[in-house]
């Protein structure tokens, strides 16, 4: 497993350096929060009600944002022949890559989201469902979002393809996570939520390796 | 080079290629044995790359066959894949990344047997390994690719065109490295353009249209 | 060059057979629609509850039905094309994407249409509409992918797994906007179509989706046909090109 870790440290180390995509989609999350108490008006019951889905939708979004660096760079500067090479099977390289995405995009988002529901005014019985609900779901944005990020390589205006490909696959990731912040509302059982939640991440590993690899193979040709 | 005499690790059986409807080359047969060395030569475009690009597994023949050591390298890749060099027209580096950090990664990923410092050595760039990869020239960034399969000798190296941008002495200093893996018992298979210095080796000239 | 002759094979059967087919699928179609169009609007007595707007279902269901009908036909030439890298199964697959796309706007346009008059509003974030809703996202990100390629072949096989991709996470979406709404179903709602259809609608409707299918083998049948022209132009052309060199 050292090709795999050393792969995963390499793409945490360049996303982490200066002008790195992990500042750029932290800082986009941020902002684009920011930006809904000036769209909705500051009332802090409206706020609140909204809060979750404001942060999930957030975190989608954040998510598609540093999609398009994910393999590109690699692609065009020779380094994705040499990962395709690699005894580890391709599968494992796409599985690296997103291991790698997630620890510098999806997982800051999570530990950052007590603090945007704080400026929410998000109810405190949410905090924990929200906040397990996006450790289990930031990595399926991840999985899924390397299938779109790998499809469009080499397609002209693939930036602004990743969004329309991946947002629609994104919809079960989004609803199973707030479902379970409003059962916790409502005072309902959370637990079914999230497990459900976890077998959408369950899903998505096996068919991001496969799709992301496939497409990846088609990118090389 | 007759294959039958000596024990062929590399052999390509009637391999042809296809790309966008046009055919690159077909039934193309050889069998390189360790210590050979093959220079693929002709036009622009005439399937040099492509022919790399099939031996190393990227790319699919149409028909044909690569075996390593008698196993099909399609089917059964594990040790093609430990074996195998490649240097393609990328120089697969980050310029983000130190000199020494960009070749300790590939190190590590394609568990190299010789050390980056070995490696940086036999190219001579170990007085620059902690500078950033973007400050160097154009020739320096290819010699630091070639460190990378000075890093792993005793296999097969393909090599696309490494003599792009390096000078005159840098040349040389690949051609000896070309011979010192060769006596290692490594095998090189490389297209270029240039008059790079290989000794003995078999040269296999496409694009010659039927 | 025996790859050409090699590629254009099966393309000649089809030309073929599909010239066999054309005529009666466009009967069987004209014919079907015609008298389903007829015996909905005409003979079926109107609904106790919904009067007369009942029969934009006659419309909207069998489209809502063609909609998912064409992505599973498009998953299904995706897989044959990706594991025997059949080229007509591609051509088909690329084929039915835009008209999957059609029923889907049908069943989005007459379900918001349907809409107004029973629910008061264009439209209810229902879950059979937001499903198709998806859906035709999903068709979207179909086309857009197929076509974003200068090489044409590439983009077929990026679509083919994405197409597949799609189907398996098809049944999870409906799963979860279903989950979702009956988190949040609103007092208002009235189910579209109840378990308890009565048979003086549902051989209408039967007979309409049968039409609609007939139709959709149609519009695939012209669309492959053009396509294989405008491909045979683009040999054409090149050949031209290369003699000009």
């Amino acid at each position: 497993m050292s090709a795999f870790t050393a792969l995963v440290r390499r793409d945490v180390a360049l996303a982490t350096r200066r002008g790195g995509e992990a500042a750029l989609t932290l800082g986009f999350f941020v902002i684009t929060i920011a930006l809904f108490p000036f769209g909705v008006g500051p009332d802090p019951e409206l706020l609140g009600r909204i809060a979750a889905g404001i942060i999930w939708v957030t975190a989608l979004l954040a998510a598609i944002v540093s999609l398009d660096r994910l393999f590109r760079q690699d692609l065009e500067d020779g380094s994705l022949d040499l990962l395709a090479l690699s005894p580890m099977p391709l599968e494992l390289v796409v599985l690296a890559k997103c291991l790698a995405h997630w620890l510098v995009t999806g997982l800051p988002v999570t530990l950052l989201a007590p603090v945007m529901g704080m400026m929410l005014q998000l109810d405190p019985e949410a905090y924990a469902p929200l906040i397990i609900g996006l450790a289990l779901g930031t990595p399926a944005l991840s999985l899924v979002g390397a299938i779109g990020a790998s499809l469009v390589l080499g397609a002209r205006r693939g930036g602004a393809l990743i969004g329309l490909l991946v947002l629609p696959l994104y919809i079960p990731v989004l609803i199973f996570g707030i479902s379970a912040v409003e059962a916790a509302l409502a005072g309902l059982p959370v637990l079914p939520h999230i497990l459900i939640e976890g077998a959408v991440l369950v899903v998505s590993l096996p068919l991001a390796a496969f799709a992301g690899a496939g497409a990846l193979r088609l990118a090389m040709d | 080079m007759d294959p039958d005499s000596r024990n062929p690790a590399l052999i390509a059986q009637s391999l042809s290629c296809e790309r966008g409807g046009r055919h690159l080359f077909a039934g193309l047969d050889f069998a390189l044995a360790p210590g050979d060395a093959l220079v693929l030569r002709g036009p622009n475009a005439s399937g040099k790359s492509s022919l790399l690009r099939v031996l190393a597994g990227l790319l699919e023949p149409t028909e044909g066959q690569v075996l390593w050591h008698g196993k099909d390298t399609r089917e059964d890749p594990a040790d093609w894949r430990r074996s195998l060099a490649f240097l393609g027209h990328g120089t697969a580096l980050k310029p983000q990344f130190s000199v020494g950090d960009n070749l300790g990664f590939w190190s590590r990923f394609e568990q190299a047997s010789r050390t980056p410092a070995e490696a940086l050595e036999a190219v001579g760039l170990s007085h620059l390994a902690d500078l950033p990869a973007s400050m160097l020239s154009a020739g320096q960034q290819r010699r630091l690719a070639l460190a990378r399969l000075a890093a792993r000798p005793g296999g097969c190296w393909l090599m696309d065109e490494p003599t792009v941008t390096l000078d005159a002495a840098s040349v040389e200093q690949l051609s000896a490295m070309i011979a010192q893996h060769r006596a290692e018992g490594g095998i090189a298979i490389l297209a270029t353009h240039e008059d790079l210095a290989v000794e003995n080796a078999a040269v296999l000239t496409l694009g010659v249209r039927s | 060059m025996p790859s050409l002759l090699h590629s254009l094979a099966s393309p000649a059967r089809f030309q073929r057979i599909s010239a066999h087919v054309f005529p009666w699928a466009a009967v069987l179609a004209t014919g079907l629609i015609g008298c389903g169009l007829v015996w909905a609007l005409v003979f079926v007595p109107p609904d106790y509850q919904q009067g007369d707007t009942v029969r934009v279902m006659y419309v909207h269901v069998p489209a809502a039905w063609m909609s998912m009908f064409c992505y599973a036909v498009m998953a299904v030439l995706s897989v044959s094309f990706l594991i025997w890298k059949h080229a007509l199964a591609d051509l088909a697959a690329r084929a039915s994407a835009p008209i999957g796309a059609a029923f889907t706007t049908v069943a989005l346009i007459t379900g918001s249409l349907w809409g107004k008059p029973t629910w008061g509003t264009y439209w209810e974030w229902d879950a059979r509409l937001t499903s198709v809703l998806v859906l035709f996202f999903l068709y979207l990100g179909h086309m857009a992918l197929s076509n974003a390629f200068d090489d044409r072949e590439r983009g077929g096989r990026a679509a083919a797994i994405l197409a597949v991709v799609g189907a398996i996470n098809l049944p999870i979406i409906k799963f979860s906007v279903e989950w979702w709404n009956t988190l949040h179903q609103p007092a208002s709602v009235l189910r579209m179509d109840g378990p308890t259809i009565h048979s003086s609608m549902l051989w209408p409707l039967l007979v309409m989706a049968a039409g609609f299918t007939a139709f959709y083998v149609v519009l695939l049948l012209i669309r492959i046909r053009s396509e294989l022209m405008a491909r045979r132009i683009e040999v054409l052309q090149r050949h031209r090109a290369a003699e000009g060199a």
